[in-house]
């Protein structure tokens, strides 16, 4: 237990906090995260003289509450760390398993694309798919796995390439198990801790990037309350209406933070060879 | 001739030179093994000795067809097994097993030793695995609670004993052990030694003992091959070779490493 086991309560804490959110976010929230109501425009949250009873972190420019809207928003955040992330890791990782255990010109191809793709520098990439592919949260996240799954792809070819040359592996051909069965049964599981740190890691990327796209006005509609979009209103507000901005910043960070750290935990307290 | 476990004939292999790569065609071929004649006795240990680089583990994975040879044949109780396909291979890989060198590359680390141990008698349809698991880490030393832990958690010594039931298990009638006690401890190295020497008559083994400590191999083997540059320059019966090598080259090995000729007697007596 101890620092490792620490890391991975508090991350799971906050997770919980986010997912339980996500899930119940109609129940919960204590207004409707669209409602604009211009009698009630920057409201300060609740320990700040002059905040309302019923909108306890305040309202945004238009009278929209804003702990509603990340409520809400964490739906749209989780959405996409869950579809986008995990695209891009089952589709790199297929890949970088196949490239690293055939190896010859399976691998030289792989490797060689990966090269090109990594070339281009990402959030550009991401900018141009979601024009190409048209604004909404699709497109986000088709455009988040195409870009990212080379991440993917490249760390788990070498992983896969260095435990194939293991002679675990040769072991296995001695004792006559066909190749499909030595991927699966003994080369996966030493790849697998791998792929789970970086699916944590790539969630965390998810959420940036849709944030980024909000932000720059990419990604679902501006109305639509996303922590990327809430920044964007909030920093117009900063020297009237600061909470507009801190919050979702917050909430961003924290869950960022919680799923790169949660991977790493997971990894320290269940993997035989780390315990 | 003697009646031979397996018998390699004229084996040669040649790989491509991974120092010299060319831009265009095929790049030059280095050839590691030339042409090897060697038998293999049934129920006798072979050593097979040389400096590093001269090909000993390279021959010793072609003859229980790990790889295969560029040309030459091998033989497996008379049957030529040179090119056979992992489906004609099928019925004898439980009769070609080895114990390799380091057991923390040839463990799964993510697997425990009971899965390490059952797992090739699974593959090889053996339905009471569980039993004969529980068996051969009993004969080869290791106490039954060693079955739930995983490979980390073991000494080098009881991780090479894992290795050596895990072949066993198989009851196989052939062995290749490729310097399995060079990276153990002397009085650890004294242990399995002695506990190869009971298997092999215990279980009436075919054995090949990759080697570069001359001592050990005088010890345990019957007969050995000395190899240099992927050829074999002498082979015979281990007191003719170690006392009248016929070979400058054996010679010349034999005073490369004066390893205290090991005491047979220490190793004999001591408790296990
Ligand atoms: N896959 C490979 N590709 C190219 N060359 C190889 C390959 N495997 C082995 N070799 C070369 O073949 C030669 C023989 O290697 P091998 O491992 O059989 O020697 P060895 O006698 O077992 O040596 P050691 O005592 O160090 O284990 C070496 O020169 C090695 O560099
Ligand atoms: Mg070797």
């Amino acid at each position: 237990m101890g620092r490792s086991g620490l890391r991975l309560r508090l991350a799971g804490v906050w997770l919980s906090v986010v997912v339980c959110a996500a899930v119940f976010a109609p129940l919960i929230s204590p207004q409707d995260p669209l409602a604009q109501d211009l009698f009630l425009e920057r409201l300060p949250p609740f320990w700040i003289d002059g905040a309302e009873p019923g909108h306890p972190l305040g309202t945004d420019s238009l009278g929209r509450d804003v702990l509603s809207r990340l409520i809400h928003g964490s739906r749209i955040a989780l959405t996409v760390a869950i579809l986008a992330g995990l695209a891009a890791c089952l589709a790199g990782s297929a890949v970088g398993l196949a490239a690293g255990f055939l190896g010859g010109w399976t691998d030289r191809v792989v490797g060689r694309v990966i090269d090109v793709w990594m070339s281009f520098p990402p959030v550009l990439f991401a900018i141009l798919l979601v024009a190409v592919l048209g604004t909404g949260l699709h497109s986000v996240i088709i455009a988040i796995a195409v870009i990212d799954w080379t991440r993917f792809a490249r760390v788990v070819r070498a992983e896969t390439l260095g435990q194939t040359r293991m002679d675990y592996v040769a072991s296995a051909v001695v004792a006559g198990r066909g190749r499909f069965g030595i991927l699966a049964a003994e080369v996966l599981p030493n790849v697998l801790p791998l792929i789970v740190a970086l699916l944590s890691l790539e969630m965390g990327i998810a959420v940036i990037v849709e944030a980024i796209l909000s932000f720059v006005n990419l990604s679902i509609s501006s109305d639509a309350p996303t922590w990327g979009g809430m920044i964007a209103e909030g920093r117009t507000q900063i020297h009237f209406a600061w909470w507009v901005l801190v919050f979702p910043m917050i909430a961003l960070f924290l869950t960022v933070l919680a799923l790169t750290q949660f991977g790493e935990g997971l990894r320290d307290r269940f993997d035989p060879v780390f315990r | 001739m003697t009646d031979a476990l397996i018998s390699a004939r004229g084996v040669s292999l040649s790989l491509p030179d991974l120092n010299a790569k060319r831009w265009f065609g095929p790049g030059p071929m280095v050839e590691i093994l030339k042409g090897i004649d060697l038998d293999l006795p049934r129920g006798e240990v072979t050593g097979i000795v040389g400096e590093s680089g001269s090909g000993k583990s390279t021959l010793g994975r072609c003859l229980i067809r790990l790889r295969a040879p560029t040309s030459g044949r091998i033989l497996f109780e008379g049957v030529d097994i040179t090119h056979a396909g992992r489906a004609e291979l099928a019925p004898h890989r439980r009769d070609l097993q080895m114990v390799f060198q380091d057991p923390m590359s040839s463990l799964n680390p993510r697997h425990r030793i009971r899965r390490i141990v059952e797992g090739p008698l699974r593959v090889n349809g053996f339905d009471d695995a569980k039993e004969r698991a529980a068996e051969a880490l009993d004969r080869v030393g290791l106490p039954a609670e060693v079955a739930d832990r995983h490979p980390h958690q073991l000494s080098g010594g009881q991780r090479q004993r894992v290795g050596i039931a895990r072949a066993v298990a198989l009851r196989p009638k052939f062995i290749l052990a490729d310097e399995m006690v060079s990276g153990l401890d002397v009085s650890t190295q004294a242990g399995i030694l002695r506990l190869l020497e009971r298997l092999v008559s215990d279980l009436g083994l075919t054995m090949a003992f990759v080697s570069h400590d001359l001592g050990v191999v005088r010890h345990l083997c019957s007969r050995v091959a000395v190899m240099r540059e992927g050829g074999i320059v002498e082979q015979g019966a281990v007191e003719d070779i170690f006392d009248r090598p016929r070979h400058p080259y054996t010679a010349s090995l034999k005073e490369a490493a004066p390893l205290p000729e090991i005491d047979p007697g220490w190793i004999k007596s001591g408790a296990d």
